[in-house]
């Protein structure tokens, strides 16, 4: 089983990696009115059972894939 | 007498690059410093005080501080740290402290994007054993840093509960926030008070022939409170 977590800064904290990308944007001509970046974690599972894998998956965000000071999560598993 | 030069461990992770300079400055203070690897279980016995040096551990992967937490040494280090031992994170060693838990807040990268490298100045907000007892309150301190990801960050609740209580030991001088940090946060305590992170340098700030001599302010006050603690041990 796989599994992709998707890790984003939360709404309304500063994200200057965003804003420069939102800045290049523009230059190249591109009407973009926000960027923000997050980053993908692709995972292979042994687990066979979704829900159980998706519990083992927050466990892993909670832990150490996303800072929820500052980042939150979304887990997509594919069976 | 070993009392008179207390045993700070000074942690090695993977990618630690400021070890050496904070080991050379807290000799040069007076403290018999070990250079302890991340993979050791135990500190020294005796140990005073334990530093986090500053560097790039784990190659900054992930998030700075985020894989180092998980060392084995880091549980001897926490250990340390909930029976009262002073604890000071620099740098990369504050990243690995909030990332730990141990610390209030986290630390982001720069509102510039840039790497900056340069003398600033902060002005100390509380003056108490462990990491500030040999400054006055006020005080302006010159020291440099040296850091693409320093700007700390807090949601407000917590920012406002470190104002009650005292626990914003640093902040940069108005107009000389070198990250964006919010509150220009440049040092912060946890609750007991015992351990400390800053994203300046004071190992690189010991000696006034290299600019500022301020640092040792906050070294020194690291080895007085390593000396005392070793003595009530013995």
């Amino acid at each position: 089983m796989k599994a992709t977590v998707l890790v984003r800064p939360k709404e309304g904290i500063l994200d200057p990696q965003g804003d420069a990308v939102q800045e290049s944007l523009r230059h190249l001509g591109f009407a973009v009115g926000d960027a923000r970046v997050g980053r993908i974690v692709d995972l292979e599972l042994e687990a066979d059972d979704p829900a159980a894998a998706r519990a083992e998956v927050e466990r892993m965000c909670e832990q150490l894939l996303a800072n929820t000071l500052i980042e939150s999560y979304e887990i997509e598993i594919v069976p | 007498m070993r009392e008179n030069r207390p045993s700070i461990a000074v942690i090695v992770f993977p990618g630690s690059n400021d070890d050496q300079d904070a080991a050379w400055a807290l000799g040069a203070l007076g403290a018999e410093v070990s250079l302890v690897w991340h993979a050791e279980e135990r500190l020294p016995e005796r140990t005073g005080a334990v530093v986090l040096p500053g560097g790039f551990s784990y190659g900054d992967y992930l998030r700075c501080g985020a894989i180092a937490r998980f060392s084995p040494v880091m549980r001897a280090v926490e250990a340390f740290a909930a029976d009262g031992g002073p604890v000071l994170g620099i740098c990369n060693g504050f990243q690995i402290l909030c990332e730990a838990g141990l610390l209030p807040g986290v630390l982001r990268p720069n509102a510039s994007l840039s790497f900056v490298c340069r003398d600033v100045g902060v002005s100390v907000e509380v003056v108490a054993q462990p990491f500030t007892s040999r400054c006055e309150l006020g005080q302006r301190l010159v020291i440099p840093v040296k850091h693409g990801e320093g700007c700390w960050y807090a949601p407000a609740e917590i920012v406002e509960e470190l104002v009650r209580t005292d626990r914003i030991v640093l902040r940069y001088i108005e107009g000389e926030n070198p990250n964006g940090a919010l509150g220009g946060v440049a040092g912060v305590l946890n609750e007991a008070g015992n351990v400390m992170g800053l994203m300046p340098h004071p190992e690189h700030a010991v000696d006034p022939l290299l600019g500022s001599g301020d640092g040792a302010l906050i070294l020194a006050s690291l080895v007085d409170a390593a000396r005392e603690r070793v003595t009530v041990a013995a």
